[in-house]
């Protein structure tokens, strides 16, 4: 399971001035979930796309299943499934007919595709609205539909661009046990998301932003080698603590979670529990201050601090 | 202070405005369509029809004979052009579609001059032009040289000889082009929709990640409309036949095959406004925008010879013109499709241009 599914080198994609992917590197193995992390315009579904050959980068070399990108595109067209966030299957035709659609535009042929419907129907839960037209089915029937026209043809890679975005946290759950399902047969899963649970469920991460890739690794490795300290202050006034802590200068990040503020400070920092603990009493704040465990959150605002 | 109603309306239609100021497509309509209507209106329609292409037969050869010729040249309404040798030739350039009028003066015509019961020469007109038998008919008030002493006639002095409509009915004329704006309207708008709503929808964006090849899709896509033109050419014709008792005098396979190669033509049209239009709405604009001059300057309702040059070469563009003259050539005239090889070939070059542009616009891209 060494083997790499997916490589990319120095990987650009420029829209006029602006570089929406800037020289991204990546390698990514084969039979994982491989997850992007990343805000909004950050460049995960550019990259996506430029690994589908569905727009060319710019400058860069890319190696999807030992096929070179965009030039062998057509013959990775074959074994890739692709989805993205908005359902773009017909409305106007029925589960089935979707389905049957595309088994005919990837050739399965009439034995194979009558079964590997029957198999993504029984597998999505879809056989008791098969016959109704896919535009009035709900959000995360919708996304079942989806991920089972996608994975029809038993594709080797996976491409999801934010693939729950549009769907209830029970879809969600039910939605990852099914990657897992799928990854427990072989197949390579690279999924965007910009959800921290998410993210936390891949077996390697890439966070992107601003096109730049700023961190790679599992979410565990990532957790664990952040260089920043973590700090957690339980108050009654949050926002008076918060006022509080302005100015201190190895403070990077604050956060407020209901009655406590997560803060971040700089490695350097050698006493950031005793100086929090100072300024809070200067202001007569009651208050608990702990060092606390970082989470993929800290990771993400770590790596994404002072770009914006 | 404006009263709150008040605010609340200048807010909607500020809004509008804005909105409206950002949509290029509907901004270049709005100067387009009054510009595109006035020039058409003003210019492109008259029906003051002049310079009708006709050939002369003269058998006769006297000077009467030809200061005849020469009146009814000077009237401007028509213009001749070709010189048959006889009346046979004459006709057969008629139904070709290259000339649409003719003068005939028989070898008799100094005898029939004296002659109050007889005419002294024919006019044939091709009946099969709105407005152009109307503006030939005055022809026939065209004083006779040399006419002095002789008794006023029982029949008039010109024959008049409506070729292929002789009851000089408007069904006849309308029916055949009929055909060709229908699939004008549907053809266009229905392919250009048919695209762009995927686009729309983002199936296309699924499409392009399957193995299906651009010109698969494409021809795909355009097949079934093929079939849909198709029923439609049947269904008019059916109709014009049973309900307006218009005569086919030519051969149906070449009917559909000129219906098929019209039918590719603007099916072509519709895929070069479906990879310039982002939405729906825009597909239907830029339909409605190539319809309005297909219609008006096709020839299919008012005569070209009553349009100033500009707007004649124009209409040469317009695919809809030349699938008229084959239509009416074929339905009306009898004539075959090799006969009408200039309307033909007029024809497969918008095609192949059409396809050209629209699959130098299409990429199975995103990009």
């Amino acid at each position: 399971m060494n083997e790499i599914a997916i490589e990319a080198h120095g990987l650009t994609r420029r829209f006029g001035q602006v570089a929406a992917v800037d020289g991204a590197e990546l390698s990514i193995p084969r039979g994982r979930i491989y997850g992007f992390l990343g805000p909004n315009g950050s460049g995960k579904s550019t990259t996506i796309r430029m690994l589908c050959g569905l727009i060319r980068p710019s400058s860069g070399s890319i190696r999807v299943l030992g096929l070179d990108i965009p030039r062998q595109s057509e013959e990775l067209r074959r074994q890739i499934g692709y989805m993205t966030q908005r359902f773009s299957l017909w409305e106007d035709l029925s589960a089935r007919e979707n389905l049957e659609f595309l088994a005919s535009v990837y050739t399965l042929g009439p034995k194979r595709a009558a079964q590997r419907i029957a198999a993504v129907m029984e597998q999505y839960r879809l056989i008791e609205f098969q016959s109704r037209p896919a535009g009035t089915l709900s959000g995360g029937q919708k996304q079942r539909l989806g991920l089972a026209a996608a994975t029809l043809h038993e594709p080797a890679l996976l491409m999801l661009d934010e693939p729950t975005s549009a769907v209830d946290p029970q879809s969600r759950r039910d939605f990852w046990e099914s990657l897992f399902a799928l990854t427990a047969q072989g197949t390579t899963i690279l999924v965007s998301t910009h959800y921290m649970d998410e993210a936390e469920r891949c077996h390697g991460l890439a966070i992107l932003d601003l096109g730049r890739v700023v961190a790679n690794g599992s979410p565990q490795q990532l957790m664990a080698d952040l260089p920043l300290k973590v700090v957690e202050i339980e108050t009654e006034d949050p926002s008076a603590a918060r006022a509080a802590l302005h100015g201190l200068d190895s403070l990077r990040s604050v956060a407020q979670l209901g009655l406590r503020l997560h803060a971040l400070f700089a490695p350097e920092e050698p006493d950031a529990v005793g100086r929090v603990q100072a300024l809070l009493a200067a202001r007569r704040l009651k208050g608990t201050v702990r060092v606390a465990a970082p989470s993929l959150e800290d990771v993400f605002v770590g790596a994404t601090m002072g770009r914006h | 202070m404006l009263p709150a109603p008040l605010l609340r309306i200048r807010a909607v239609a500020v809004k509008e405005l804005r909105q409206m100021s950002r949509d290029r497509m509907t901004l270049a309509m709005i100067v387009g369509i009054p510009l595109l209507q006035m020039m058409i209106f003003g210019y492109g329609i008259n029906y003051d029809v002049r310079h009708v292409r006709a050939g002369v037969v003269d058998l006769a050869r006297t000077q009467a004979s030809r200061s005849l010729v020469a009146e009814i040249a000077s009237s401007q309404v028509v213009e001749f052009v070709a010189r048959p040798a006889g009346v046979e030739e004459l006709r057969r350039l008629i139904q070709n579609g290259e000339l649409h009028a003719g003068l005939y003066i028989p070898p008799d015509f100094e005898r029939r001059r004296i002659d109050a019961t007889r005419s002294v020469a024919q006019v044939i007109v091709d009946g099969t032009r709105p407005g152009v038998d109307t503006a030939v008919r005055a022809i026939q008030e065209a004083p006779l040289p040399g006419r002095s002493g002789i008794p006023s006639r029982a029949t008039p002095a010109i024959e008049l000889l409506n070729e292929f409509n002789p009851e000089r009915r408007t069904a006849v004329q309308v029916v055949p082009g009929l055909i060709g704006v229908i699939l004008s309207m549907t053809m266009v708008i229905f392919t250009a929709i048919a695209l762009v709503r995927e686009r729309e929808r983002g199936n296309l964006e699924l499409l392009i990640t399957t193995p299906v090849r651009s010109a698969e899709l494409m021809i795909g896509k355009l097949l079934p409309y093929v079939g849909v033109g198709l029923v439609q050419t049947t269904l008019v014709l059916l109709l014009g036949v049973l309900l307006f008792d218009v005569p086919i005098n030519g051969s149906l396979i070449d009917l559909y095959i000129g219906a098929c190669l019209f039918i590719a033509a603007t099916l072509g049209l519709g895929l070069v406004i479906s990879t310039v239009a982002t939405t729906q709405f825009q597909a239907m604009q830029l339909g409605f925008f190539t319809l309005l001059p297909s219609i008006l300057l096709s020839g299919f309702a008012f005569p070209f010879e009553g349009m100033p040059r500009t707007v004649q070469y124009l209409a040469q563009v317009l695919p809809l013109t030349h699938f008229i003259e084959i239509l009416r050539g074929v339905i009306l005239r009898g004539a075959s499709l090799g006969a009408l090889w200039q309307p033909v070939l007029k024809l497969s070059i918008f095609l192949v241009l059409a396809l050209a542009l629209a699959a130098s616009r299409f990429r199975k891209r995103l990009d």
